[in-house]
């Protein structure tokens, strides 16, 4: 045993860029996908709105720590061989994130009033041209707080890979716990780092939602 | 790999089904708790003195700020150190209160700003009392613009449960774990703990639904 | 005695004077029109006379006694006065016959027994009986209005306030919302109406109050003061309504 020193500290913040590294992946893998899921969710066609659909309702009808071990033994099996957990761990975060991504920008596009369907239609431009240019930037300004918001739940959310043994910020302090024999110390660093990253993206979140309602 | 096998799991469905069971009392539990800690606080962020508020956003803020994991370690630490030696459902209980109250804090206070200021005038014009504006103008209205949030709230709550299997609250994942330990059909042991969790969410979604249409029978925007 | 005095009432927002000493004196069975430039203070003062704002000085009695916010039969004052607003609102959950009389009910005028009779008798008044079991959602605006009414004259008022009742109407509906008003007129009821409703102030009132710059600018009997108005502020105002 041995008391909680500096080099704990360290240690923690350290282990932190794991838990960054993995927000970072979830969001550049899950973005693209979840994208692809808001526009399927709001098509026309009946078959990708209702696949879009069932992808959501599955995924955030299960824990995020079911969807972990999921993938965590999954993955290997579906490509028998062992894999990096790295990779498991990725894939479960990318539907998670997906998932929400999908469901807040199918949000923002439902928000953009049917008119300017209409007046983008009207300039003879291809579907993707009238979302791209007309349609997904208004989007986007709609949802961008609670795009933001889920960034925060994404943090949070990682905290759980500590259960399969990977290395981020939780398990690091699960580890000096151990060793220290000062969880209560220990594990309220810990809170503080995680406040300390969650608190300005929050009150980012709140910002653009409050400029939102004021200029509409 | 022997492809994917429920036989050997489905010997333990009684453990099974007394981790649903725990799950749906741990749920019961914090959302009872949670709810009161919501409206409570809601009410002290809105009309409390100056102190209340500002230490009832510092929790609201602490809470949303933090994973529920970490704060579920820091209740299960803490409190032996306070000579309470808990079991880890009631820590478990506990830890989830608080962070569905603070949760519920919000979405409740969202829901009274919602309600005009000339609603709340056109009560009192009527020479009612304040409890009365309240329970008669106010009160279901605000329900109403909560119901979404604060439904899908408990949905998260349902499945965020699931950590308490870090302490080793006996809930359904735990199970789920203690059936792996035993047969070592971590793919299909998991698989199935997740199907479980999907009928619990679809069901509860179910019931909402029914439920708000009962509750609110008058024509939106109004 | 006066039904309501109003003695040199002053009421600021910060360091907006909005009412600049308002005086004025309602008899029983009166009929007010209050008109006057938007921003001259009407809404304001309908406020203060139910204590929905407070005064900063001055004094307004109703009955003789003084009306103060923080005064402890404040309701029982309000159970008597009747305040209908420019946007209706109706309680958007209850149905008509429940927003009628939710108060009588809830103060104990009327027996849960009785609330339907009564609901039935002052929709009646308004003609919408017929509108009983509906939800304001279902309402069109000027139906909305009228049940609005129908609520205050639930409560068997001594004083009814009409804060511009008939703005946020479209104008097809906006008749059947001052035949509502007037027929109230010849039951002797006594009302003060804001409005920007020039005719029906001039045909339904018995006195007509021209508000500016937060003061009683000009007042007297409808006919005379627009045949002769006495300042030039009144004047152009008459000359400014005429031309919209
Ligand atoms: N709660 C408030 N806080 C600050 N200023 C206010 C408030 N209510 C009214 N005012 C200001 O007081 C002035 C008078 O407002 P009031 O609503 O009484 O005018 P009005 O004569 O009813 O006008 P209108 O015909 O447009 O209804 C306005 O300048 C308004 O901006
Ligand atoms: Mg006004």
């Amino acid at each position: 045993m041995r008391a909680f020193s500096g080099s704990d500290l360290i240690y923690l913040l350290y282990a932190l860029q794991w838990t960054v590294a993995l927000v970072v992946i979830a969001l550049a893998m899950g973005a693209p996908l979840g994208l692809a899921l808001a526009l399927m969710r709001t098509s026309r066609r009946r078959l990708p709105r209702y696949i879009a659909m069932v992808f959501i309702e599955v995924v955030q009808g299960v824990p995020l720590l079911g969807l972990l071990v999921f993938f965590y033994f999954g993955v290997p099996l579906l490509a028998g061989r062992e894999v990096a957990p790295v990779i498991a761990v990725s894939i479960a975060f990318t539907a998670y994130s997906a998932s929400f991504l999908g469901q807040i920008w199918r949000g923002g596009i439902e928000a953009v009033k049917g008119t300017q369907w209409d007046a983008a239609a009207c300039l003879g431009i291809t579907k993707w041209q009238q979302f791209r240019y007309v349609i997904g930037p208004q989007a986007f300004r709609m949802s961008l707080p609670p795009t933001v918001g889920l960034l925060v739940q994404l943090i949070k959310g990682t905290s759980l890979v500590s259960i399969v043994g990977f290395v981020e910020l939780t398990r690091a302090g699960q580890i000096i716990s151990a060793a220290t024999f000062q969880p209560l110390l220990v594990y309220s660093c810990v809170a503080v780092i995680y406040f300390s990253v969650c608190l300005p993206l929050t009150h980012w979140a709140r910002a653009l939602e409050g400029r939102l309602n004021g200029a509409a | 790999m022997t492809g994917f096998n429920l036989s050997q799991i489905l010997h333990y469905q009684d453990l099974f089904l007394s981790g649903v069971l725990m799950t749906a009392l741990l749920s019961c539990i914090v959302m009872f708790f949670g709810s009161i800690i919501g409206i409570l606080g809601a009410v002290g962020v809105r009309w409390g003195p100056r102190p209340v508020q500002y230490a009832l956003r510092a929790y609201v803020e602490v809470i949303r700020n933090t994973p529920g994991l970490i704060q579920l370690f820091i209740v299960f630490f803490v409190l032996p150190s306070f000579e309470l030696r808990l079991p880890p459902f009631h820590a478990a209980a506990i830890a989830f209160s608080i962070y569905f109250g603070a949760y519920a804090i919000e979405i409740i206070r969202a829901g009274l700003d919602s309600i005009p200021r000339s609603q709340i005038e056109a009560g009192q014009c009527l020479g009612i009392t304040r409890w009365e504006v309240f329970r008669h103008v106010i009160c279901m209205p605000a329900l109403r613009n909560i119901y979404p949030a604060f439904t899908s709230q408990i949905v998260l709550l349902v499945l965020g449960t699931s950590i308490a299997s870090q302490i080793s609250a006996e809930e359904l994942f735990y199970m789920g774990s203690f059936v792996e330990s035993r047969t070592y059909r971590s793919f299909e042991v998991y698989t199935f703990v997740c199907a479980i969790y999907l009928v619990m969410v679809l069901i509860l979604k179910t019931v909402f639904a029914a439920g708000g249409r009962i509750l609110f029978r008058w024509p939106a925007h109004d | 005695m006066a039904l309501l005095e109003i003695a040199n009432v002053r009421k600021s927002f910060g360091s907006l004077e909005v009412l600049k000493g308002v005086s004025l004196t309602v008899e029983p069975g009166e009929i007010i029109a209050i008109v006057g430039r938007s921003g001259s203070g009407k809404s304001t003062l309908l406020r203060c006379i139910n204590a929905l704002e407070g005064i900063n000085s001055g004094e307004i009695r109703f009955r003789g006694e003084p009306v103060r916010q923080n005064m402890k039969n404040l309701r029982l004052l309000r159970q008597r006065m009747g305040i209908v607003f420019q946007s209706f609102n109706l309680f958007p959950h209850l149905k008509v016959e429940r927003n009628v009389t939710l108060a009588p009910v809830l103060t104990g005028k009327v027996s849960k027994a009785d609330a339907r009779e009564l609901a039935l008798e002052v929709l009646t008044r308004v003609g919408l009986s017929e509108k009983i079991d509906a939800f304001p959602g279902q309402l069109s605006g000027g139906q909305q209005q009228r049940v609005a009414i129908a609520r205050c004259l639930a409560m068997s008022p001594e004083l009814m306030l009409f804060d511009e009742a008939t703005s946020a109407l479209d104008p097809e509906l906006v008749g059947e919302v001052l035949r509502v008003i007037e027929d109230m007129a010849r039951n002797d009821l006594t009302m003060i109406l804001v409005t920007h409703e020039m005719n029906f102030a001039r045909n339904v009132s018995t006195r007509l109050i021209f508000m500016n710059e937060g003061m009683v600018w000009e007042q007297g009997p409808p006919a005379e003061l627009f045949a002769n108005p006495k300042t030039e502020e009144f004047a152009s105002f008459i000359r400014a309504t005429k031309q919209a």
